[in-house]
């Protein structure tokens, strides 16, 4: 028999290809493929323990023996590439491989417990299938078994159980290879050969589920899922993760509609096989404390009561079309690109305003300017493929391992296979960055420009390294991803644009959280339409005016307020409607006094009236009536400890008239709502985030029975109830609309470019404070989620041996890093980094920068040594990074 | 029965069965006023099982609802936490219902089962006036206590392993186990009776916190 089965997926061979036969089947593969992978191709599965297509081969287990002509010994099918005429035969047509490999089972299985009933690998176990397929029916072994105490948590959140390993080091490789965390290794030899983490050095991997994925029995097992279910109990669907912007494909399995666990799937364009921690293990926050109707705030005990969705909705119409105009629309990172686009729609035709922003994080209007004219409505542009084989990959603002995971992971298989370099402008190498081989351009907080600069004019100020990464970005294919953070730093982005310019480098933005790219397309920023379009092109007006059905001059003339502007408009017009507050403070008195004549259904509405009226008349009164410029806000998703100055957000929350929040569960914001409308988290509903590629991700519906109304009907149903519909709100419309709308053909919103700034000095005593968020911290996703809580990494300030002297303290001693405001105290780690620079965790236990030294990052904080403490975290730390 | 001729027209042949029968020994059984004992195998309601000192077999593992084809079991395994023990080893199932509405009685459960956890008793009332009272739980099926076993949670018996368990090593429950489960059982009754008192004092100053709490969550608007 002969047939041959050409290269899948090509038609032609390609130059390197060899020519094999399998099983008597000839077959084309390209050079290198290994025999495993080319029997796949032809159907035949080779059985397999260690083998994994991402991993290097080891041939650790021997399961997968086939004969190879010529060959004295039968050879592992996962470790030999085919070579030219090579003749192999497996179990299929080979009696020898067929023996060998049912020999291999039975060994494997001496030792193996069998206790697949209190498993958590029984029913998706590739040993138990395997050992079916390929293994005897009866074992000769009838000693007594090797057992070891079990289950050992190699972290807080990954449990093993070593007597039913097979020692394949598919984590171990996984741990080294992939994720760069080599934190757990095969000690001993023979039967004692064991899983094991080194004295004091937990498996604390932002990676570590994956090993729980691949090993392919059930010795690692999450301690989470343990025990909670079985395969066949599971409805799998394939949805996207919420957590970042690295859009990784998830597996989502559900018990009665309620979320088990969640898995990396597979999307060799995004996340290959992998996923982080943070996508796997948190999703507590889908079921814990949810608000299940709406609640308004009772104007007399100023406490929420439960209502009804019309009541609700007529109250929010109501006082809405009153401020209408004059209504701030601010949303955070969870919404959907639906979600972003319904409140962008909302803003425009039912607010009658552009008073909109989804960057609740520190921002500028630099930034408005560069995602406006760059990033806004670009469609698909660097891709994950593009930055694992980059000349220069260079990192502004940026930590891939916290802030965009599989970035990460994409980058570090590049450069680990020579195809990519790294380079950072970053205050300190993280240990991301080391793990990347990253090139960092050492920057303070502020001075980011200047070394994006120095990079465009290949300065002299510029280290040999530095030099050689400005030269490298003018190669083909060079890559620049901007972080969020970016925009803290003036002139950092337009530098950036200025050396993408000039050197040719392909410009990605990253933001952190999912929602962010979507929000962009879809319109949710001041001065932005849908599609990239700018508020003042006559095409994209006229275009969208269509859309939305409305006129042209109904669509604001002028760009609004962007989240500053929100908050200033609030808060600087205090004195100007003092009087009117008052005023109408005593005609609530009066009211009150009223209402307790009346009869009480009847009492409430005069009351009103009579407030109004009184206000009415105080407003009338007054020689210029001025109308404050935003009176109300509506909020979807936002974290009040985003906002950089969490006072001046209080005080804007407490002077807005008006707070409608959009919510899934109660919330700093809802703290000062006086409407609160409960909607839907993502299993609840369909939906599509865009991610940093711009690459869209959809995901369907987890649970069935779930009610919950999205953002976006929320809205529609508001606006509706306003007199000014927006559409039906269902998803898969917004979802048509803006795919309809395309991106724009007129002219961008201008980018004006801003002087690069620098560093503040700090004098004696004081540092420039540096800061980011760690992938695992206090995040609003995340809570409830204990195992994965405890592989957070310790929270740590930083400063350089030098600065560190300057004020007397030492390694693992308290450092008080403090603002006007408060004080953080964390054990300090001395670390290469420039002087004159602080550095802690931004939103970490015992370290929530915004809550306690306010709007401080980029600005010069006090430090000083605290009393001498012996933290444990602090040393643990030292140590792995020593 | 005597043979119908075979020649005979159908209607004929219909009702002479009709009259043959009339002269049969009738086998009507007078249930419920004599119940007739079942054959010893008989499948009838389950049960699960214990080990001799009172702790449970069933692991929850599943298996038994894995093969029910009628999809009548649910179970819900969990950890055995410390000081919280229902069966050796490690897992145990913490929720068992089986729902007789779908229960076909075919036993293939009971084989299923790889601790012997889940056999079936020879009871076969099972009828009831609602969906709810035919869902049985853990507590309508585990088998009640019997001479030498101490109600979990408790401890296993110092010095055997699960394995010994299995191999028929633990006989009964040990004195050790009892002191357990009695000094347990004293100290919830204490707890009962303290609470009571304590309850309505606390709860007026749960209510007053939470009062206040939300006073400071509102205190804006
Ligand atoms: S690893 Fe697989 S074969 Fe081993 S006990 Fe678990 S399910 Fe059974
Ligand atoms: S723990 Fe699992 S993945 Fe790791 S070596 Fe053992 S069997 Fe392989
Ligand atoms: S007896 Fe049959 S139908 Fe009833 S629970 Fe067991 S397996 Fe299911
Ligand atoms: S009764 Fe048996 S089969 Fe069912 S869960 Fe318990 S141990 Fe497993
Ligand atoms: S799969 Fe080939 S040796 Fe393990």
């Amino acid at each position: 028999m002969s047939t041959v089965a050409p290269v899948a997926g090509s038609s032609a061979p390609p130059a390197d290809a060899v020519t094999c036969t399998i099983d008597g089947v000839q077959i084309q593969v390209p050079k290198g493929t290994l025999i495993i992978r080319a029997a796949e191709l032809i159907g035949i599965e080779v059985p397999r323990f260690c083998d994994h297509p991402l991993l290097d081969p080891v041939a650790a287990c021997r399961a997968c023996l086939v004969e190879i002509e010529g060959m004295p010994k039968p050879q592992p099918a996962c470790a030999i590439p085919v070579a030219e005429d090579m003749v192999v035969k497996t179990q299929v047509t080979s009696e020898v491989a067929d023996t060998a490999q049912r020999g291999v089972m039975e060994f494997l299985l001496i030792n193996h417990p069998l206790d697949c009933p209190v498993c958590d690998k029984g029913g998706e176990c590739p040993l138990q299938n395997q050992a079916m397929t390929h293994g005897n029916g009866s074992s000769r072994f009838d000693g007594t078994k090797r057992t070891f105490a079990k289950p050992v948590a190699v972290s807080s959140q990954i449990l093993l159980d070593r007597e039913r390993c097979v020692s394949c080091a598919r984590c171990t490789r996984f741990a080294d290879e992939i994720a760069g965390d080599p934190l757990i290794e095969l000690f001993e030899r023979g039967a004692k050969q064991q899983v094991a983490t080194g004295p004091d050095a937990p498996f604390d991997s932002y990676f570590s589920g994956n090993t729980v994925q691949i090993c392919p029995v059930g010795a690692l097992t999450s301690s989470d899922y343990r025990f909670r279910a079985r395969p066949f109990d599971l409805v799998s669907t394939p949805t996207a993760c919420e957590h970042c912007a690295s859009g990784c494909a998830i597996r989502t399995d559900s018990r009665n509609s309620t979320v088990m666990r969640r898995l990396a799937a597979e999307d060799p364009e995004v996340n290959e096989d992998w996923n982080c921690d943070k996508g796997r293990f948190a999703f507590k926050y889908l079921s814990e404390d949810r608000i299940k109707t709406p609640l308004i705030r009772d104007p007399e005990t100023q406490e929420f009561y439960s209502a009804s969705w019309p009541e609700a909705l007529d109250l929010v119409a109501d006082k809405l079309a009153d401020y209408r105009g004059r209504t701030g629309v601010i949303t955070g990172g969870r919404l959907t690109r639906d979600d972003a686009y319904a409140y962008a729609k909302f803003a425009r035709v039912a607010l009658g305003g552009d008073d909109i922003d989804f960057r609740v994080r520190a921002s500028s209007q630099e930034e408005v300017e560069f995602l406006s004219n760059k990033v806004a409505g670009t469609g698909l542009g660097v891709t994950y493929s593009d930055i694992e084989s980059s000349p220069m990959v260079l990192l502004a603002g940026l930590e891939p391992e916290d802030e965009a995971a599989s970035i990460f992971l994409r980058l570090r298989k590049g450069v680990l296979a020579g195809s990519t370099k790294v380079a950072s402008v970053s205050s300190w190498v993280s240990p991301g960055s080391a793990k990347l081989q990253a090139v960092v351009l050492a920057a303070a907080p502020g001075d980011e420009a200047m070394v994006i600069d120095a990079l465009l004019k290949q300065s002299s100020a510029l280290s040999e390294a530095g030099f050689e990464v400005s030269t490298q970005l003018r190669n083909k294919g060079a890559v620049i991803l901007v972080g969020e953070r970016l925009a803290a730093s003036p002139g950092a982005l337009s530098a950036v644009a200025a050396l993408a310019e000039e050197t040719g480098a392909k410009l990605a933005w990253v933001p952190r959280r999912a929602g962010d790219r979507g929000a962009l397309d879809a319109g949710a920023l001041a001065g932005l339409l849908p599609g990239g379009r700018s508020l003042t092109d006559q095409t994209a007006r006229a275009e969208i005016a269509q859309a939305w059905g409305i006129n042209e001059s109904d669509l604001p003339a002028e760009p609004g307020l962007d989240l500053a502007g929100i908050l200033e408009a609030l808060t600087t017009e205090q004195e100007v409607s003092d009087e009117t507050e008052s005023a109408v403070e005593s005609a609530d008195v009066e009211a009150s006094e009223e209402q307790e004549v009346a009869d009480e259904a009847l009492a409430e509405d005069s009351a009103k009236a009579a407030v109004d009226q009184i206000a009415e008349e105080v407003q009338l009164g007054d020689d210029e009536p001025q109308e404050p410029r935003i009176d109300a806000l509506v909020l979807g998703g936002v974290d009040i400890r985003d906002v950089p100055n969490i006072e001046l957000m209080r005080e804007a929350l407490r002077e807005a008239s008006f707070v409608v929040n959009l919510e899934t569960r109660l919330s700093g914001i809802s703290a000062y709502a006086d409407v609160v409308l409960p909607v839907a988290v993502d299993i609840e509903r369909i939906g599509a985030y865009a991610n940093w590629e711009g690459r869209l991700r959809q995901f369907p519906k987890v649970n069935p029975e779930a009610t919950a109304q999205t953002d976006g009907r929320v809205l529609a149903m508001i606006a509706d109830e306003m007199g000014y519909p927006i559409g039906t709100g269902d998803v898969v419309e917004y979802h048509n609309e803006l795919d309809s709308l395309g991106y724009t053909t007129g002219e961008r919103v201008s980018f004006n470019s801003v002087k690069p700034g620098s560093a503040q000095t700090p004098g004696s005593g004081e540092a420039v404070l540096a800061s980011w968020k760690f992938l695992l911290d206090l995040g609003m996703l995340q809570t409830g989620d204990d195992y994965l809580a405890g592989t957070r990494r310790p929270s740590v300030a930083r400063l350089s041996p030098a600065t560190a002297q300057s004020i007397g303290v030492t390694e693992g001693d308290l450092v008080k890093v403090s603002s006007d405001q408060g004080t953080i105290e964390l054990p300090l780690l001395l670390t290469d980094m420039p002087d004159g620079v602080v550095w802690v965790p931004q939103n970490s236990p015992g370290s929530e920068v915004y809550a306690t030294l306010g709007d401080a990052i980029g600005s010069t904080v006090r430090i000083a040594g605290g009393p001498k403490a012996v933290s444990d975290a602090a040393s643990a730390d030292a140590e792995v990074s020593a | 029965m005597a043979e119908m001729p075979e020649n005979l027209p159908q209607p004929v042949r219909g009702f002479g069965t009709t009259f043959f029968t009339m002269f049969r020994k009738a086998s009507t059984e007078q249930y419920p006023d004599e119940k007739v004992p079942t054959q010893p195998r008989f499948h009838g309601r389950h049960q699960l099982n214990r080990h001799p000192d009172g702790l449970e077999k069933c692991v929850g593992c599943e298996l038994c609802a894995w093969a029910c084809p009628a999809d009548a079991i649910f179970v819900e395994g969990a950890d055995n936490e410390a000081g919280e023990r229902h069966s050796p080893g490690e897992r145990y199932g913490a929720v068992y219902q089986i729902n007789y509405l779908r229960c076909i009685l075919c036993g293939l459960c009971i084989e299923a089962c790889p601790t012997r956890a889940l056999t079936m008793t020879n009871e076969y009332e099972l009828a009831d006036h609602t969906r709810e009272s035919l869902i049985y739980t853990k507590e309508d099926l585990l088998a009640p206590l019997q001479g030498g076993m101490a109600m979990p949670p408790h401890s296993m018996v110092d010095g055997m392993s699960e394995r010994d368990y299995y191999s028929g090593k633990v006989t009964s429950a040990t004195p050790e186990q009892f002191a357990e489960v009695e000094a347990r059982e004293l100290a919830e009754e204490k707890a009962a009776e303290a609470k009571t008192d304590a309850t309505i004092e606390a709860e007026k100053v749960a209510s007053d916190i939470a009062k206040d709490e939300e006073q400071d969550l509102g205190g804006a608007a």
